[in-house]
């Protein structure tokens, strides 16, 4: 892996922002990886590699590789600060993200036009022309340095969407959420609004051949019984795909965002696996963004997982275009780096497992799986005749059809109920004249084009010298409007972290200081609550909170994690850094071993009969010391240290390796003291160079017993051999 | 509670006239009350305007979000709404035989908005 040294420049991306062009529209999906190889594994359907990555940590033992899922896979990022979002979006994109979802700032649906500049957000950030800007110019460099296109994405809703749509056609977004429904039942916008604006925004999505997801999956989240909606979720997934079709929209470009329904406990395979196959069946040939589900997250990050892999696991038995993530933090806060980070291993990690998995196994057409994919159909069926027979879309909802927890037919008389000429919005549409016109492309609906002389395919900014779809200049690039509320005023107030030498901990803002610290506490839940503030302000942590609490036993103890805010700033240049190891390659150290024959002698010792770690030290076939023709003489498991310290001398070795994975009550040092304390007892500690190691051992505190050399969890045979070939070097010297 | 519209499941007598359908015909069966949903949504949206589109359309005319609003509102307070805020734009620029954006700002600044109704034929 090649690492690069710098950090992100911020201050570089928000240079020269009124020039910046975006260098492709439109969306990209991943290619199939020619080669199926990767280190020792074949695979069958998996992405082109990354340049640059971070392989999960179990790749270790399969040659470090990286395999990369055939799905896009999506992180969400809602921080309110774009400028930390951008260092957060590199962070995804090692981990595997090219679908890059900004959410917006509350209340920005209602906000009627364009927000400009770059005012702090709250849960998502304002989408304004200079943040879109910015961060697409940032994922420019990250797209390079990981070697994969991302895609980058927000929502096309409320009141502006047209030009919010116009804005993202002109900047480059790659995809939007555009779903007229999502603006009817979640943000009590106007329908009939809703809906007119909703076919100008398709139709400048399509000529910007941007990704649109719908919003369908905000049903499951919003229903009282929410796995009961899988008929009428059938029913939004096709009102919007039906009026994208007609606003201009290739199929291809229309992705359904499918969540599975139900969740464990519930049995979420049986459940979820016949609607995700009906849903396939239905809306053949159009996308589908398989969503995870947000309903039942509670704080335990845990418990998410969970979820989201059988998630996976639905995905990878039918189909999946974008495999989406939720932070696993999301049902606590608004997600934090490490947690977006997180989302994205486990997605990559869960998808390349799965590999393969229909050449194994099949889901079945017959049975329950045939009954219960054709019963979900046919209650779809039922609900669009029933809504047709009330007087169509709009008299449904205003009859209460949606978000209804029965399950269709049955209705609980407990849907969401919007008036037609209600919501935010109301009154404000307007009929069109017979001369009506827009001298503009990617314009939906009557345009009387002919008054001028234009046929019906021409491009009507022709007669205004084109648009600013067409001529970038003509784009009106706003910087800021707000002196206070801005990018460069939050920057300076955390300027001394920026160049990386005062450091603070954070989760999702420069120098935000937010720490979480897990605690097992031997008391009920109340108690060890309380008690858990109090421990966190003891460690000197402000604004102490608890975030997740676990019954490990009623009684007995309790699981409690609180966050707290680390208030003060590290010095980098205060801090003792370990060098780097300084190996010796291979050559050197056999050479050196020709010339001057090395023997050893190697133990677990005490009552330690954990041998694997010693025997990847040493044995050949995992590329240990014996390799270099050293001579290793392994005397076994639990062998006491006086024994050990003998047979060095019988055998009259140049070290002895002694290796304890127990460290319970501090077993392993002491042992390394006794091992010392006989060899000088014995007057021969100088004849040998010993040497300790195992999982809990740090270096310093083994030479603190009285070892030349201690080595802890990752250590090679190499790191071994280069200290002991040093070592014997300076021995040899007079 | 909305009494009216509470229901017990009658999907097994509910479902009775679809049971004879073949899963395909049941798909196109679910595609055209999908079509025959949305027909007159589209409708709707062909023959009608909105601020928003109206604002996008100067957007992509070269005119801020700012201005566009401004030009938008004034559109509306002067019932020229159904003619489109661009072609009130467009038209003053072909009359006034100046440019699409020196047009937008004599419109913003309440200039030339007599000329452009009468050109459209609307009386004041």
């Amino acid at each position: 892996m090649n690492v690069p040294e710098k950090k992100l420049d911020v201050r570089a991306i928000l240079r020269d922002l009124e020039h910046y062009e975006p260098r492709r529209h439109g969306w990209t999906w991943r290619v199939p990886a020619a080669d199926p190889q990767y280190g020792p594994c074949t695979y069958s359907d998996l992405s082109e590699p990354l340049r640059r990555s971070i392989p999960p940590l179990a790749a270790k033992s399969f040659g470090g590789i990286d395999p990369q899922p055939m799905p896009v896979i999506t992180t969400e990022i809602a921080s309110g600060r774009f400028e930390d979002d951008i260092r957060r979006m590199r962070m995804a994109a090692w981990h595997g993200a090219d679908h890059i979802m900004v959410i917006r700032t509350a209340g920005q649906s209602h906000f009627d036009g364009l927000i400009e500049g770059t005012p702090q957000g709250v849960g998502g950030v304002p989408i304004t022309r200079k943040q879109v800007r910015a961060s697409r110019k940032a994922l420019d460099a990250i797209e390079d340095e990981v070697g994969r296109p991302i895609n980058f994405h927000s929502y096309v809703s409320g009141v502006a969407g047209p030009e919010i749509a116009v804005m993202y056609a002109e900047e480059g977004v790659n995809g939007a959420h555009q779903d007229p429904q999502y603006n009817v039942l979640y943000r009590n916008i106007n329908m009939v609004r809703s809906f007119v604006d909703a076919a100008e925004s398709k139709k400048i999505m399509a000529g910007a051949e941007m990704l649109q997801i719908d919003g369908a999956h905000n049903a499951n989240a919003t229903a009282k019984v929410a796995w009961n909606v899988m008929p009428e979720l059938l029913v939004q997934h096709a009102v919007n795909c039906a009026y994208s079709v007609r606003a201009g929209m290739k199929k291809e470009n229309i992705s359904l965002s499918t969540v599975p329904p139900a969740a464990s406990p519930a049995p979420d395979l049986k459940l979820n696996l016949p609607y995700a196959v009906a849903i396939r069946d239905l809306f053949e040939g159009f996308r589908m963004r398989a969503q995870m589900n947000t309903k039942y997250m509670e704080s335990s990050t845990r418990e998410a997982t969970v979820t989201h892999v059988l998630n996976m696991v639905v995905s990878k038995l039918t189909s999946a275009d974008i495999q989406s993530t939720i932070t696993p933090d999301e049902g606590r806060n608004v997600p934090w780096h490490m947690y977006n980070v997180e989302a994205c291993d486990t997605a990559k990690q869960a998808l390349v497992g799965m590999d393969g998995l229909l050449d194994c196994v099949a889901v079945r057409t017959d049975g329950y799986m045939k009954e219960r994919v054709r019963e979900i159909k046919e209650r779809a069926v039922l609900f669009l005749e029933d809504m047709l027979a009330t007087g169509g879309y709009f008299a449904a909802v205003e009859a209460g059809f949606f978000i209804d927890s029965g399950l269709y037919p049955e209705r609980n008389g407990d849907g969401m109920v919007r008036k037609v000429n209600g919501g935010i919005g109301a009154g404000s549409v307007f009929a069109r004249d017979a001369d009506y016109f827009a001298p503009v492309p990617s314009h939906f609906g009557d345009n009387n084009v002919a008054q001028y002389g234009l046929r019906k395919d021409d491009d009507p900014a022709s007669l205004i010298g084109g648009s600013t779809f067409t001529d970038r200049r003509k784009i009106v690039y706003v910087d800021e409007l707000d002196p206070e509320d801005n990018v460069d005023n939050r920057m300076k107030e955390v300027a001394k972290y920026a160049d990386g030498s005062l450091l603070r901990p954070e989760v999702q803002w420069s120098g935000d200081g937010t720490v979480v610290v897990d605690l097992t506490i031997p008391a009920a839940e109340a108690v060890a609550a309380a008690a858990a503030l109090d421990i966190g302000r003891k460690m000197n942590l402000a604004d102490v909170e608890v975030i997740h609490r676990e019954i490990l036993h009623p009684a007995e103890a309790t699981r409690i994690q609180i966050k707290g805010t680390f208030a003060f700033d590290i010095d980098v240049a205060s801090l003792t850094i370990p060098p780097p190891p300084d190996l010796l390659s291979d050559a050197e150290i056999s050479a050196f071993v020709k010339d001057r024959p090395v023997k050893i002698v190697a133990a677990t010792v005490g009552e330690d009969e954990h041998s694997v770690g010693l025997r990847e030290i040493i044995d050949i076939k995992h590329g240990g010391i014996e390799k270099y023709g050293i001579q290793c003489e392994y005397l076994g498991t639990s062998v006491p240290v006086d024994k050990l310290v003998d047979a060095a001398i019988e055998t009259d070795a140049d070290a002895i390796l002694l290796s304890t994975i127990i460290s319970h009550d501090d077993v392993h040092y002491r042992n390394m003291k006794k091992i010392c304390d006989y060899a000088i007892e014995k007057g021969v500690r100088d004849r040998f160079v010993i040497i300790g190691g195992g999982t809990q051992v740090t270096p310093e505190l083994a030479v603190k017993q009285g070892l030349d050399a201690g080595f802890g969890r990752g250590t090679h045979g190499v790191h071994v051999a280069s200290f002991l070939v040093r070592r014997l070097r300076d021995k040899r010297r007079p | 509670m909305n009494k009216t519209t509470v229901r017990p499941d009658d999907f097994a007598s509910r479902r009775e006239h679809l049971a004879s359908l073949t899963d395909e015909r049941l798909k196109a069966y679910f595609w055209e009350l999908a079509e025959r949903s949305v027909d007159p949504l589209i409708t709707l949206a062909s023959t009608h305007t909105t601020p928003s589109i109206e604002r996008s359309v100067l957007l992509r005319m070269g005119f801020s979000d700012a201005e566009a609003k401004v030009i938008v509102d004034k559109t509306i307070d002067r019932s020229l709404i159904g003619k489109g805020a661009g072609h009130v734009v467009y038209r003053l620029a072909v009359i006034d035989g100046v440019s699409v954006r020196a047009a937008g700002m004599k419109l913003m600044a309440d200039e030339g908005w007599d000329r452009v109704a009468s050109a459209f034929g609307v009386k004041r």
